[in-house]
């Protein structure tokens, strides 16, 4: 399945090579727990999420952002075949930490936030419609 | 979902630094719609949808000032949106989905634009105004 064209793949690729995948992890997440925050009932065990700042100060929230936002770039490097590639997660989010899918999309849409945030005018709209195309088939 | 004080302070001083850059942003903010979720385009087969158009500039102002007006009377957006509810219940009928996807672009074009302003704790409180806006607006529909 290739549901982005060779020139998307190539402006998803222009992007993400220039993000500091370490630190938009930790944000992304960050903000998904403070804009949506029923989803901090996966993480229960990260200690204090009892305000914006601790939320995104927190040190488990942060490395638990770079490591999903480092699956996200094996995604990329896989990208002719998500499914293959995320497998093993997909059944790990079904099956043991029972995610419902909805939660792909909201992080979706705060990485796209946050990427916005980061890149300012450079993130123009092919930009911004390849969040969604790209990030949504992610949860397969 | 309730606004509270403080995300409805929050709204105020943002939109207020928006000033008179709301009509461009709406507008930017449509074009992220269209190119984004191809589907909303289905709802302006009357519109030359290219950058640019003076149609969709004009709409995005629209957009924004009805959103101005919101932020005004913040505390009681049934009645200030009671005219646009209406239009949008017996008239245009946009279908609810298709509010979450500008939503998302209005946040992504303030984002582009005004980093500082746009910390975690505004952006919630932004999420919120829009999803209470589209709320009204959808409100009369069945």
């Amino acid at each position: 399945m290739s549901f982005l064209s060779a020139e998307e793949k190539g402006l998803v690729n222009g992007l993400w090579s220039k993000v500091n995948v370490d630190e938009v992890g930790g944000e992304a997440l960050g903000r998904l727990l403070v804009v949506y925050p029923w989803t901090q009932r996966f993480f229960q065990s990260f200690g204090d999420l009892s305000s914006a700042d601790a939320i995104m100060s927190n040190a488990k929230v942060k490395a638990h952002g770079k490591k999903v936002l480092n699956s996200f770039s094996d995604g990329l490097k896989n990208i002719d075949d998500l499914k293959g590639a995320f497998a093993k997660l997909s059944e790990l989010h079904c099956d043991k930490l029972h995610v419902d899918p909805e939660n792909f999309r909201l992080l979706g849409n705060v990485l796209v936030c946050v990427l916005a945030h980061h890149f300012g005018h450079e993130f123009n709209p092919q930009g911004n419609s390849l969040g969604p195309q790209t990030l949504i088939p992610g949860h397969v | 979902m309730v606004l509270s004080s403080a995300d409805k302070n929050n709204v105020k001083a943002c939109w207020g630094k928006i000033g008179s850059h709301a009509g461009e942003y709406g507008a930017e903010a449509l074009e992220r719609t269209f190119c984004s979720f191809p589907t909303t385009k289905t709802y302006f087969p009357h519109f030359d949808l290219s950058h640019g158009s003076t149609q969709v500039q004009a709409h995005g102002q629209k957009v924004a000032d009805a959103l101005t007006k919101a932020v005004a009377h913040i505390d009681d957006l049934p009645n200030a949106l009671s005219d646009l509810s209406d239009l949008h219940a017996y008239k245009l009928r946009v279908d609810p989905v298709n509010f979450k996807f500008l939503s998302h672009c209005l946040l992504v074009t303030l984002a582009c634009h005004h980093p500082e302003e746009f910390t975690p704790a505004v952006h919630a409180s932004l999420d919120k105004f829009f999803s209470a806006v589209s709320t009204v607006l959808t409100s009369k529909y069945r």
